[in-house]
């Protein structure tokens, strides 16, 4: 079982969290600070588990993340998952991500947390591995996302498309948000 | 309306989306709090508005803020309005803001169910995914029982996008409803063959969750798993499997057999790592499964070992953290094949990842030995210097006392060494583990009496230093091994130089600075070195001033205690020093007080088992629950628990768990009085404020003239004198074990001489030194635990009871009874009642077709057992390839399943009943002792069974292992036979003895003795007598009583004895025994006779006489009892006439009848309960008031049981069936309740001797 999904970026902000077991929102925030610094304290080259943290069931999970650029991408399992599964897994997610905002960065991440959502819920169900493929997974979120397209009006398209293309891609960070997560050769 | 909707989209359009409330909080990083309420209180605005698209662009936004930690439960209804939306869009908002922020405690969820349900029956998939995935988030056990129907047939949904989903939300819906787990089962094991790789995926993924749980119920599944293992390419699909037969193996170890090869294989062949390392993970969970008893399998163990020394060798962290992992758990079993190792795992200390750390000192456990214990604690204590974080620091101190302490001591050859590395460590700066250290110190103290001297030594040295310790006083800090040295230090005063100086330090006014319960031990031990003192005195007369001085010092520094804020401190003290002041009064008067002084400690206290308490069993008849007095009332209750319970200090356990809380207490107490007190002082403009250094605590003290000014040592040095170095042992113990060694070898020189060959194989050895080799430094006697007399074995830990997944311990294998078939639907409340299905009237309503199914499900039920008939017959004529055939499937029900069930609606029958015997069928190409039915056919009929097993041969899959299966067979055989042959000797003579009570007289008064050597059990009491013959039918002429036994020699036959008895005057003659045979059972004839003629009884009764007859029946199924009419024909002939005259009668053959009484061993009788192959069963009688044994005997006599094993009011019996049939019952009794836990491998059978049973008592 899956306990908790977590991304946050290199300060701690979080990204995207879910939680596959329910907790009040303000252990749900001590969570992914304890965690954060469980795993921002770590160097680059160590391995990539270490015991949860005591908020999150102790040493009867497991933290598994991968660090992309400026993301955490931090996985809570218990152990009838597979340590070297579950980083595969990450890798779909965001190779995923990647398929579907184009050279994802940690912008895409920050404005459109609900995709994000969307895309995980084609692949993780209530804690448990709903499907690997990301071919699978990228169908089933397209026709999805055209059905909603098809809801609207000319209208509320145009609307939309107006809104999308405006978030960010001009803010401050830029540079540092606009990191791509994935690098062109991977492993 | 087109108005309407055009002017709420231009609203939305001035609306902030997602993305400018993201861009808002962006550009407000200064006052974000702020600028957040202000977005709060628009989303409250917008939420009030009718437009939809307004609501659903309010909730996402929520869905963001509550991402960052902002509490949006209170617009859950707002959230249901959007997740109701016709529009996916919405819906789809509103689904995730569900899934984000609904729990179980949510009260709108109630709301949801029928919108659940409409969206889980759209056409449109997407909608019922969305539902799906939302559900699985904040699924309740309400919601689940509501909707487990709903969820149960989209699991056959055409769409494997709707399947995989709905398969895997069975597993919350499992979780939260637990009673649907039988009635769904069938249809998720369907499930495991989907043609769809995803709902094939999901399905194992849920099974493997369940089964992790409670994997006992699963172990049937294993063919079916087997051969998904076989055939799978997916890795996900592959690991889940592989990770699950881990969990199966212990259970089984044939299934660990069977594995071992094709795992083998998959660790040779596979590229992927993460399959690799689970291959590796399941072999060796195998391999410790098969470690006892089972010829070493050291191919895979080495494989294992050199793969795993593979991934920790690579350059990839995260390998040689898993590699480190495992290797771990080889390290339970095959320490020795880890141990080579020994130069990796060392290396790994050294690592800079400290997860990879702390795995390889984890490994260190199992690599100690006595030759290197000294230098790998050597190493960690200079990990222990070096480490710079206190978590990795504590968990090397965990560690090297581990290592030490680990199966008592068994590595520590040195004592002296070990206190010295325990006195090292409290040198440790802000540790956590003082309490650990402590406990140790005692331990080593109390259990090992030769160190006792030299641990006073230390501890004394300690105590005369415990400024060095005292800066932290945090709750288990390093001051906690004061506690142990104060104690030491007094119990074992004797051994002390100085006790003098030893009884200042303790008296230091620094001490009250400790926490209350340290304090409180060093008051009371002060009292013990106090005696120690006056008796160490008082025999040089001399010295009569110091033994005054030191009552003196005592009164002078006792008063400091006496106004302890803590009362355990304050009462101790109070009590000793009016004792210390009354001993004065004495000596001043010249009295010799030594001696009872020291009486009042005397004794030894010896060490006792942490459990000891809890394994002291309960005295028959008590019941620690009872009210012993009325209750009292709520509020004085309350104040009892709080009051202190007698505390006894000296017994650590105890007194770990509640000092702490007076520790607080005293504080918070203290820190409040302070607080008070400086708000006084500060508002007194005529209190001259002390300098912050000054002594606080004792400001307000009385006695403040009392208190001597300490000189404070600054110069004492860090390594104090007297206190050695560990290092210093290790090389003394290098020495001596030299010296030793050289010893020795003089020793061999002169054997070498004397036996001249022998000696020179012998030099070839002596390289490495062995275990043996290393003695003791001193001989050490380690006292072991004190346990109390007739403690209970067991040591099971009980289980977490809130552990959700204990409700889901369901067996499985049982088949679904007519009511379990459907799920119980839709109902508004929890109602308790409604929650049973039978009588759920609105769930019948709600679905009509699931009420017309149950009665088809009867008669699939009915086929079912003609299939299990006509198999049964088929084994008899021996066509065993077609069986084996259909077993290899393990679903060999399946297709005719699938031609049953064609509505979907009802899920089909479970035909499991045969699955256990499958099972040992796929298993037995090995068979071992524990298969059951295997074995018993192979005594039973020994022409029939080397056909039987050649056949098992023949079926074996092709990766079996055929020579291993040939060696255990002929062993196991014979040695069953010979078994075997004792109990039918044993039972003949039963039957003999038997007989001729019978001949005697009916009502035998032996049948108590009988059933006294049936049950083994020993009282003194008569037992009532008890008789097995029953009436069967009577008239004025003749009466018949009969019994029924299963018949040994065949398998399936019964035989009746009958007793005719001659009641009129006449003669009786020319009887004949004729019943009407059913489908089931037949009365055997002699050849050649007609189905219908009767059997003549082959005597005549004269007048008042009777005579038993027996006749034969032969059987099929031995499930269900039978009754069978039967007529008894005969002629009374009187001196001048002759009658025909008939009798009818109904022979009842109930389930008990096919059991016979068999004796079991314990081991054999718990080697099959462990096989999880019986199905369990129970019943309660209330009410009964006969003694055990009476019912012990009865069920021994009246249903074929014997007594395996007899433990106070609780007792193990086992009987077998007539086809072998193991029937295992636990009998236990407690006032007048008694109740029965019973297993057997076939639970129709079982269900029926049980309710005869209870029906044999309530006869009673």
């Amino acid at each position: 079982m899956i306990k908790a999904i977590l991304i946050f970026n290199n300060h701690g902000k979080p990204r995207l969290s879910k939680f596959y077991e329910h907790y009040s929102e303000d252990t749900e925030q001590q969570i992914i600070r304890e965690t954060f610094h469980l795993v921002s304290k770590r160097d680059e080259n160590v391995c990539n588990f270490l015991e949860g943290g005591m908020l999150i069931g102790g040493s009867e999970n497991k933290l598994i993340y991968r660090h992309y650029a400026t993301l955490y991408f931090v996985f809570c399992v218990d152990s009838s998952e597979s340590e070297l599964g579950i980083l595969d897994l990450i890798q779909v997610f965001v190779e995923t991500l990647d398929k579907c905002f184009e050279n994802v960065c940690e912008l895409d991440l920050i404005f459109h947390v609900d995709k994000v959502h969307n895309i995980l819920a084609e692949m993780v169900m209530g804690g448990m591995v709903l499907e690997t493929n990301m071919n699978e997974i990228i169908t089933q979120v397209d026709a999805q996302n055209k059905m909603e397209k098809s809801e609207f009006s000319s209208f509320f398209s145009l609307y939309r498309r107006l809104s999308f293309s405006l978030p960010g891609r001009t803010g401050r960070h830029r540079l540092v948000l606009q990191v791509p997560l994935l690098v062109p050769c991977l492993p | 309306m087109a108005l309407k909707i055009v002017k709420g989209s231009i609203d939305r359009m001035f609306d902030k989306n997602l993305q400018d409330l993201v861009r808002g909080i962006r550009n407000h990083k200064e006052d974000e709090a702020k600028y957040i309420s202000t977005c709060i209180d628009e989303i409250k605005q917008e939420l009030k508005q009718d437009n939809i698209a307004v609501k659903a662009n309010a909730v996402c936004k929520l869905t963001y803020l509550q991402m960052l930690g902002y509490d949006v439960s209170w617009a859950a209804f707002n959230i249901v309005e959007v997740m109701s939306s016709s529009k996916f869009t919405y819906k789809r908002i509103g689904y995730l803001a569900a899934s984000q922020c609904f729990h179980e405690s949510t009260d709108v969820i109630m709301l949801t169910t029928n919108q659940i349900r409409k969206d889980l029956s759209s056409p449109n998939q997407y909608d019922t995914g969305v539902a799906l995935t939302g559900l699985s988030c904040f699924v309740t056990p309400d919601l689940a029982r509501d909707l487990a129907n709903d969820i149960m047939t989209l699991m056959s949904h055409t769409k494997p996008y709707i399947r995989k989903k709905a398969v895997l939300i069975m597993y919350k819906v499992f979780l939260k409803y637990p009673e649907s787990l039988r009635p769904a089962f069938p249809r998720l094991k369907e499930k495991l063959e989907d043609p769809d790789p995803g709902v094939q995926s999901a399905a194992v993924n849920v099974i493997c969750e369940l089964a992790r749980r409670n994997p006992k119920n699963y172990l049937s599944l294993a063919p079916l798993f087997f051969k998904l293992m076989t055939s799978s390419t997916n890795n996900w699909v592959l690991i889940k499997i592989i990770k699950l037969f881990g969990a199966l193996t212990p259970l089984e170890p044939r299934l660990g057999k069977k594995l071992i090869e094709p795992l083998t294989n998959l660790i040779h062949s596979t590229s992927a790592m993460s399959l690799l390392y689970e291959c590796v993970n399941t072999v060796i969970a195998v391999l410790i499964s098969l470690s006892s008893g089972m010829p070493n399998h050291s191919a895979s163990i080495q494989l294992c070992v050199q793969k795993l020394r593979i991934l920790i060798e690579d350059s990839d962290q995260n390998l040689k953290y898993l590699g480190l992992l495992a290797m771990s758990k080889i390290l339970k079993t095959h320490p020795k094949s880890v141990q080579s190792h020994k130069d990796l795992i060392l290396q790994c200390l050294d690592d800079k990842d400290e997860s990879i750390r702390l795995r390889a000192l984890d490994l260190l456990y199992g690599m100690v030995s006595k030759k290197n214990l000294m230098e790998i604690v050597k190493k960690l204590m200079l990990h222990v210097d070096k480490a710079e974080g206190t978590t990795y620091r504590d968990e090397l101190l965990t560690k090297i006392i581990d290592i030490c302490s680990q199966s008592n001591y068994q590595y520590i050859t040195n004592f002296e060494w070990y206190i010295s590395i325990l006195v090292e460590l409290t040198r440790l700066e802000g540790t956590r583990h003082g309490h650990l250290i402590a406990s140790q110190m005692l331990d080593v103290a109390i259990r090992v009496k030769a160190i006792r001297a030299f641990a006073v030594a230390q501890m004394a040295t300690l105590l005369d230093n415990a400024h060095l310790l005292t800066g932290n006083t945090q709750r288990n800090g390093i001051c906690e091994v004061l506690y142990a040295a104060a104690w030491i230090c007094g119990e074992f005063s004797e051994h002390l130089e100085d006790p003098l100086s030893t009884l200042e330090a303790m008296l230091r006014p620094k001490v009250a600075t400790l926490p209350g319960h340290i304090q409180a031990v060093y008051v009371q031990n002060a009292a013990k070195l106090f005696a120690t003192v006056l008796r160490g005195q008082e025999g040089a007369p001399a010295d009569r001033t110091v033994a005054q001085e030191t009552s003196q010092l005592l009164i002078d520094r006792l008063p400091l205690f006496v106004q302890s804020a803590n009362l355990e401190v304050q009462e101790r003290a109070s009590c000793i020093l009016q004792l210390v002041k009354y001993i004065q009064k004495l000596q001043q008067k010249d009295v010799e007080v030594a001696e009872e002084v020291t009486a009042l400690f005397a004794g030894e206290l010896n060490p006792v088992a942490p459990k000891a308490q809890k394994k002291v069993p309960v005295p028959e008849g008590l019941d620690l629950d009872a009210w012993i007095n009325e209750p009292p009332s709520e509020s004085e209750s309350e104040d009892e628990g709080r009051k202190p319970k007698g505390k006894a200090v000296f017994a650590k356990e105890e007194s770990k768990h509640t000092k702490p809380r007076y520790t607080e207490v005293d504080e918070k107490e203290l820190a409040k009085r302070r607080e008070v007190r400086k708000a006084e002082q500060a508002n007194n403009p005529f209190y001259i404020k002390a300098s912050p250094s000054s002594q606080k605590v004792y400001q307000d003290g009385v006695g403040v003239e009392h208190i001597p000014v300490v000189q404070i040592d600054l110069s004492v040095p860090l390594k104090v004198p007297g206190m050695p170095m560990s290092d210093q042992y290790v090389k003394l113990e290098e020495e001596r074990r030299q010296k030793d060694k050289a010893d020795k070898k003089k020793k061999d020189k002169k054997k070498r001489r004397e036996k001249g060959e022998k000696g020179r194989r012998r030099k070839g050895d002596s390289g490495p030194e062995s275990e043996e080799d290393i003695t003791p430094a001193h001989m050490v006697d380690i006292t072991t635990e004190e346990m109390p007399e007739n403690a209970l074995p067991s040591d099971d830990d009980e289980k977490d009871p809130n552990d959700p997944h204990k409700a889901l311990d369901i067996d499985l294998d049982k088949p679904l009874a007519d009511s379990e078939k459907k799920l119980p639907v839709r109902t508004h409340r929890p109602d308790e009642v409604l929650r049973s299905p039978v009588d759920d009237g609105e769930g019948v309503e709600v679905v009509p077709e699931l009420k017309k199914k149950s009665g088809k499900e009867k008669k699939d039920k009915k086929k079912d057992k003609d299939r299990k008939k006509s198999k049964e017959e088929k084994k008899k004529k021996k066509h065993k390839h077609e069986e084996g055939e259909n077993l290899m499937g393990a679903g060999s029900e399946v297709p005719v399943q699938s031609e049953d069930s064609n509505e979907v609606a009802a899920p089909p029958p479970a035909t499991t009943t045969n699955e256990a015997s499958d099972l040992d069928f796929w298993l037995s190409n090995a068979p071992v002792p524990s298969n059951p039915q295997e074995a018993a056919k192979v005594s039973e009929a020994p022409s029939a069974s080397t056909p039987e097993a050649v056949s098992g041969m023949a079926v074996v899959p092709p990766d079996s292992e055929p020579e291993e299966a040939k060696d255990t067979e002929p062993e196991d055989t014979s040695s069953k036979h010979k078994k075997k042959k004792q109990k039918k000797e044993k039972e003949e003579k039963e039957k003999k003895k038997k007989k001729k009570h019978h001949h005697h007289h009916h009502h035998s008064d032996g049948a108590g003795d009988e059933s006294v050597q049936n049950g083994n059990v020993e009282e003194e009491e008569p037992l009532p007598p008890m008789s097995n013959y029953a009436l069967l039918a009577e008239n004025s002429y003749i009466k018949m009583m009969c019994d029924i036994q299963g018949n040994l020699q065949d398998g399936s036959q019964v035989v009746v004895s009958v007793i005719f008895e001659n009641k009129c005057d006449s003669f009786i003659k020319a009887m004949e025994f004729n019943v009407l045979d059913s489908l089931n059972s037949k009365l055997q004839r002699p050849e050649g006779a007609g189905p219908h003629d009767g059997l003549t009884v082959p005597f005549q009764l004269p007048p008042g006489i009777s005579n038993e007859a027996r006749f034969v029946f032969s059987v099929q199924s031995i499930v269900m009892p039978q009754k069978l009419k039967g007529t008894l024909t005969f002629i009374v002939k009187t001196d001048d006439s002759s009658t025909h005259e008939k009798l009818d009668f109904k022979l009842h053959f109930t389930c008990t009848s096919y059991l016979i009484t068999t004796p079991c061993y314990s081991d054999a009788y718990a080697k099959l309960l462990e096989s999880g192959d019986l199905k369990g069963s129970s019943l309660k009688l209330e009410g009964v008031s006969q003694p055990f044994h009476h019912l012990l005997a009865r069920i021994c006599f009246h249903h074929h049981f014997s007594v395996v094993e007899r433990i106070g009011s609780c007792a193990s019996m086992y009987s077998r069936s007539i086809q072998g049939h193991h029937v295992c019952l636990l009998v236990k009794t407690a006032d007048q309740t008694v109740s029965i836990d019973a297993k057997c491998d076939e639970p129709g059978l079982l269900g029926n001797v049980l309710d005869e049973i209870k029906l044999t008592f309530s006869q009673c």
